[in-house]
């Protein structure tokens, strides 16, 4: 990737990110082995599945246009499902916008590099760390792309994730890198605000609509 | 091209748009004060949202099953200061537990 080249000054940094995302390894490499399991149910080739993760890379919206296909769903409704989900990445990059250096392709490849963990990551210390989420985004991606296409070739050998709890352990890390703002009082409220509205939207919308809902309470920021 | 085909690259292409939009519409500007305190309350807005789907998101709305035990547990174990990987354990492990005992 053009990224790791232009980036070899920067490596000692860029270090950093890999080993902050390196505990968290596990999660992607099974999420992308059950991935590839599901998309070959669903009718991907190897092929397809393998580029679907390596330009979308965002792993709740290929599981969720896995699954419409996979039950007998339209391309339309598995697109739209997919694109709810990460309508969020909306918000998500213009958090970080400030961190990613020019020219505008660049900018635009390293910010293909946002993903849930990286970002969350990335933004641990208050302000983003762009050596963070390069350097966890790399790792991540290339475990992602790598397992989706094992996945694929291994098949249905490997048991759900959800029996060894992988599901609750990302709500785990989501909420310990949440806590650190929780400490504010503006950050609490603003966040116990945005479960309140994501519980009442879950049961009605599709999924990914309540994240998206949820990012219209930073508005709260506003006030003085 | 194959239906599994047209959803890769549409999902694809919308997906990097998504991803881009804030670097390449924003850039590098600085934001102002106002701005800036909107921008502030994403990160812990978009991670407790991410938490409450993960954690009783299901299919056709909330589902409370294991999960919630183990996700409470490892809230109470970083509430008490046990770093984010154990605590993730802790979860995984509780969670997992009690599915092989349902």
């Amino acid at each position: 990737m053009a990224v790791t080249g232009a980036e070899a000054a920067g490596a000692p940094r860029l270090r950093d990110g890999v080993r902050a995302a390196a505990p968290l390894a596990a999660g992607p490499v099974l999420f992308g082995l059950s991935y590839g399991v599901l998309a070959v149910d669903a009718g991907f080739s190897t092929l397809a599945a393998g580029v679907f993760s390596a330009t979308t890379f965002a792993g709740s919206a290929q599981f969720a246009a896995g699954s419409v296909l996979e039950t007998g769903g339209s391309a339309v409704a598995a697109i739209v499902a997919a694109a709810m989900l990460n309508a969020r990445y909306v918000p998500m990059s213009v958090a970080a916008a400030a961190v990613f250096p020019r020219p505008l392709w660049r900018r635009l490849v390293e910010a293909q590099l946002i993903v849930d963990e990286s970002w969350a990551l990335a933004g641990r210390g208050g302000r983003f760390d762009r050596h963070v989420l390069v350097g966890a985004g790399l790792l991540l991606y290339v475990l992602w792309v790598a397992s989706t296409v094992v996945g694929t070739l291994v098949g249905d050998r490997l048991g759900d994730p959800e029996d060894y709890g992988l599901d609750a352990a990302f709500a785990a890390l989501f909420l310990g890198l949440a806590m650190p703002y929780l400490r504010s009082r503006r950050a609490l409220e603003a966040s116990a605000l945005a479960a309140l509205l994501v519980l009442c939207l879950l049961p009605f919308t599709p999924a990914g609509v309540p994240i998206v809902a949820a990012s219209a309470v930073c508005l709260l920021g506003l006030r003085r | 091209m194959s239906e599994t085909w047209v959803v890769v690259v549409v999902v694809g292409v919308v997906t990097i748009v998504f991803k881009a939009a804030g670097p390449v519409l924003l850039g590098s500007r600085q934001l102002s004060g106002r701005t800036l305190r909107v921008v502030e309350l994403l990160a812990p807005v978009m991670l407790t949202a991410l938490v409450v789907t993960q954690t009783v998101g299901g299919d056709g709305g909330i589902a409370v099953d294991a999960r919630v035990a183990g996700v409470g547990a490892a809230g109470i174990a970083l509430w008490r200061g046990v770093p984010i990987v154990p605590a993730m354990a802790i979860a995984a492990v509780v969670t997992a537990a009690l599915r092989a005992l349902a």
